[in-house]
């Protein structure tokens, strides 16, 4: 109940900061602040175990670079000197809306850059809207491996999380790493892009990495679902030895309850790859070993370093919890942002261009809560970092969870070389790739 | 051979748990001809209360299992008079009479103003309140481990439709509620106070949608957006049913349960499809539904 509190308090917080943010910047058009968008789901399924953290990431790290209280390379005030000033907007709503968003934060509200985006669908849509316009857009989140397939020559466009298919790739190392002798699999998705592109990345690297094992079950139930009854009695006719799912939020966090309860999970070991989410939700009701990912070197994979300890430190002050993935993306986000900004350099106190910012951006390697970030692939567009897996666990005595068995496979490992697609690069069998 | 049994059980389970989200709504569509959009938010609001009720009782680690039952339908109760009281008094007694496509268009207001308001009571996270769904275990039938709670849900379930059905069939207050019905003029004149029965049915109707959230929110995570995938499914089931048809409900819930169970065990690829291909068969054969009344239209 103390908990339930505290999201409602949070969630009050970010309503806050966010209208407040859209009074004042709709009547400050040139105010010499560094404006930013920051655009995640306020609303909606997606709004608790992603978009109200990232939100939540955005206020600490924002006030903290303001304060100049991170640590260096990031302990000057600001961006380049001047204040940074927060838009944030949802991203409820569908493509079609976030475009009208979109372009109203930049061409209204003026903001200098737009740090954000959690769905796949929305980034598809922004990224040439972005490029049209001239607007420095850091995609902070979605995974979707077409980002720069379909948009081939980026100049705004910057995406500081991994491609979903890193995901996958990495869960079938970790897999072939603890349990090569698997041979039976199944996998539960849910059926849309997210959910169809996770299964096939995760077979197609499985085919290659542990040939042995067989997918015998796959099932893709409705997105937000919430009942997976029939699923689990499907699974379980199977008696697959590992269950791989990419489901999220509320979706990944029933399925669990109920796998659990139904016995599916004694039987087999549960690969979730968005896992780490739900990590103190979790409880008693995931079983220990569940194999849980974070989509890269985010939340509790993040690696111990000065800006992470003083971002959880700050997160957990603010909000009575450690950051998850999504807040330590966020943060990761912002921070690539202010490195690229402040190397565009320009006077003291003044706002680069976004034409400057983004020649900065271009191939950067910045250093950030989640380690050290190559901006190596699509042409310099898009960061690699490695990723990891580990294993779930539950103190009773405590109420605490933590992963063990942490293995981290380096971003040379799991990501394609640029110019080559995920899928390609899987079914060539990874040439290149190089492993720790 | 596992999986046929698999079929059956897994079917049963969501047909029960299909009728307890749509006796309401067809409840309150047969005795006031009000396609209640917002029936998914009362299913919401009853998840919410329960999963908040559940996690203050189990706060300090004591709970006892029992109890939390009684708490959830407790709570389901207590949200169902109140929710109920404030839609039927300060919103819908005043658009009695009206068309009922309009009716449809002011419950669907209803469901998003109820949507906004449980987001500025309970916020945006998920409530999780699992205890009472694994404090009963589980049970193995022919090699298939099963939740104890699912199954009890099919109790749950055939109570309420028995509970249904004898009160309109075999009580007083059921015969004149038949007779509203039938005929809400004639009702009227024979001296049946039809906003009462309004009142009633409505307060009922929204009893039964807190219930099916109430008893449901200990087997999910509870987040926004609930309501609103349900009532897609509630109203697949009282349309292949026909409108107003208690019995038809649970026909259609069995007959949509069961199909869905046999489109993810041997057939994944249609499972998505395979409710509203049944719908569409049935409307397709019978247009007012299984159960439903061809009725002449007054002119």
């Amino acid at each position: 109940m103390k908990t339930n509190t505290i999201k409602r308090q949070l969630a009050a917080g970010v309503a806050a900061l966010a209208l407040g943010a859209m009074a004042t910047a709709a009547n400050a058009a040139d105010n010499g602040k560094y404006r930013v968008g920051i655009v995640t789901f306020l609303s909606g399924p997606a709004a608790g175990p992603f978009g109200i953290p990232s939100a939540n990431a955005a206020k600490v790290i924002v006030d903290g670079l303001n304060k100049g209280a991170l640590p260096a390379p990031y302990n000057t005030k600001g961006i380049n000197g001047a204040e940074i000033e927060a838009v944030v907007i949802d991203e409820a709503g569908g493509a079609t809306k976030q475009v009208e968003e979109f372009r109203n934060l930049v061409q209204r509200q003026k903001v200098d850059a737009v740090v954000g985006y959690i769905s796949s669908g929305d980034c598809l849509a922004i990224a040439p809207v972005a490029e049209e316009l001239k607007a420095l857009t850091v995609f902070y989140d979605c995974g979707t491996s077409r980002l720069f397939t379909d948009n081939t020559k980026p100049t705004y466009t910057f995406r500081t999380g991994l491609d979903a298919a890193v995901d996958n790739i990495g869960a079938v190392r970790y897999l072939a790493a603890t349990k090569p002798d698997v041979t039976k699999i199944a996998g539960i998705q849910q059926n849309y892009a997210w959910g169809q592109d996770s299964w096939t990345d995760f077979t197609e690297s499985l085919a290659k990495l542990m040939p042995k094992a067989k997918v015998v079950e796959s099932q893709m139930p409705k997105v937000f679902q919430g009942q997976y009854g029939a699923e689990i009695s499907a699974l379980s006719v199977k008696r697959p030895q590992v269950v791989h799912s990419s489901f999220w939020g509320g979706d990944m966090e029933a399925f669990v309850l109920q796998a659990n309860a139904r016995g599916l999970l004694d039987d087999a070991v549960a690969l979730l790859t968005c896992g780490e989410s739900a990590l103190d939700r979790f409880k008693d009701q995931a079983p220990n070993g569940t194999i849980i990912g974070a989509r890269g070197p985010f939340g509790a994979f993040a690696p111990d370093n000065e800006l992470n300890t003083w971002f959880v430190k700050a997160y957990t002050d603010a909000y009575g919890m450690a950051p998850t993935y999504p807040a330590t993306k966020m943060a990761h986000a912002i921070l690539g942002l202010k490195a690229a900004a402040e190397k565009a350099g320009g006077n003291n106190g003044s706002v680069p261009t976004a034409e400057a910012t983004a020649a900065a951006f271009k191939g950067a390697t910045f250093e950030s809560v989640s380690g050290t970030a190559k901006m190596a692939r699509a042409d310099g567009h898009q960061a690699v970092q490695p990723i990891s897996y580990g294993t779930y666990k539950y103190d009773p005595k405590t109420g605490k969870a933590s992963i063990e068995n942490i293995i981290t496979f380096s971003g040379e490992c799991v990501t394609p070389p640029d110019g080559t697609t995920s899928d390609a690069w899987i079914k060539a069998g990874f040439p290149g790739a190089v492993c720790n | 051979m596992l999986s046929f049994i698999a079929v059956l059980i897994d079917g049963t389970i969501y047909a029960s748990w299909l009728f307890l989200v749509a006796a309401g709504l067809t409840v309150i569509y047969g005795v006031m001809r009000i396609l209640n959009m917002a029936h998914g938010s009362f299913y919401a609001i009853g998840a919410y209360a329960a999963a908040s009720a559940i996690g203050w009782y189990f706060s300090d680690g004591t709970g006892s299992a029992g109890m939390s039952f009684l708490l959830l339908i407790g709570c389901a109760i207590a949200a169902g008079l109140v929710v109920g009281t404030l839609v039927e008094r300060g919103l819908l007694r005043f658009m009695y009479g009206r068309d009922e496509i309009l009716m449809v268009i002011i419950t669907y207001a209803l469901l998003l103003i109820l949507e906004d308001a449980m987001k500025l009571i309970w916020g945006v996270n998920p409530y999780f309140a699992y205890q009472p769904y694994t404090a009963l275990g589980r049970s193995t039938i022919a090699g298939l481990k099963v939740s104890n709670y699912d199954l009890a849900l099919i109790g749950v379930a055939v109570v309420v439709g028995l509970a249904l059905w004898g009160w309109l069939e075999r009580t007083n207050l059921g015969k004149i509620l038949r007779a509203v019905i039938h005929d809400r003029e004639v009702a009227s004149a024979m001296g049946v106070n039809v906003r009462r029965m309004f009142f009633l049915t409505f307060i009922i109707g929204t009893t039964l949608g807190t219930l099916a959230g109430a008893l449901t929110a200990p087997s999910i995570s509870v987040v926004p957006g609930i309501g609103v995938e349900v009532i897609v499914l509630a109203f697949a089931v009282v349309v292949v049913g026909g409108l107003g048809s208690i019995e038809g409900a649970a026909v259609g819930a069995l007959l949509l349960g069961l199909s869905r169970a046999m489109a993810v065990h041997f057939a994944p690829q249609f499972e998505l499809f395979v409710i509203y291909g049944v719908m569409s068969l049935v409307l397709a054969i019978r247009p007012q539904g299984l159960f439903g009344r061809t009725l002449a239209r007054k002119i």
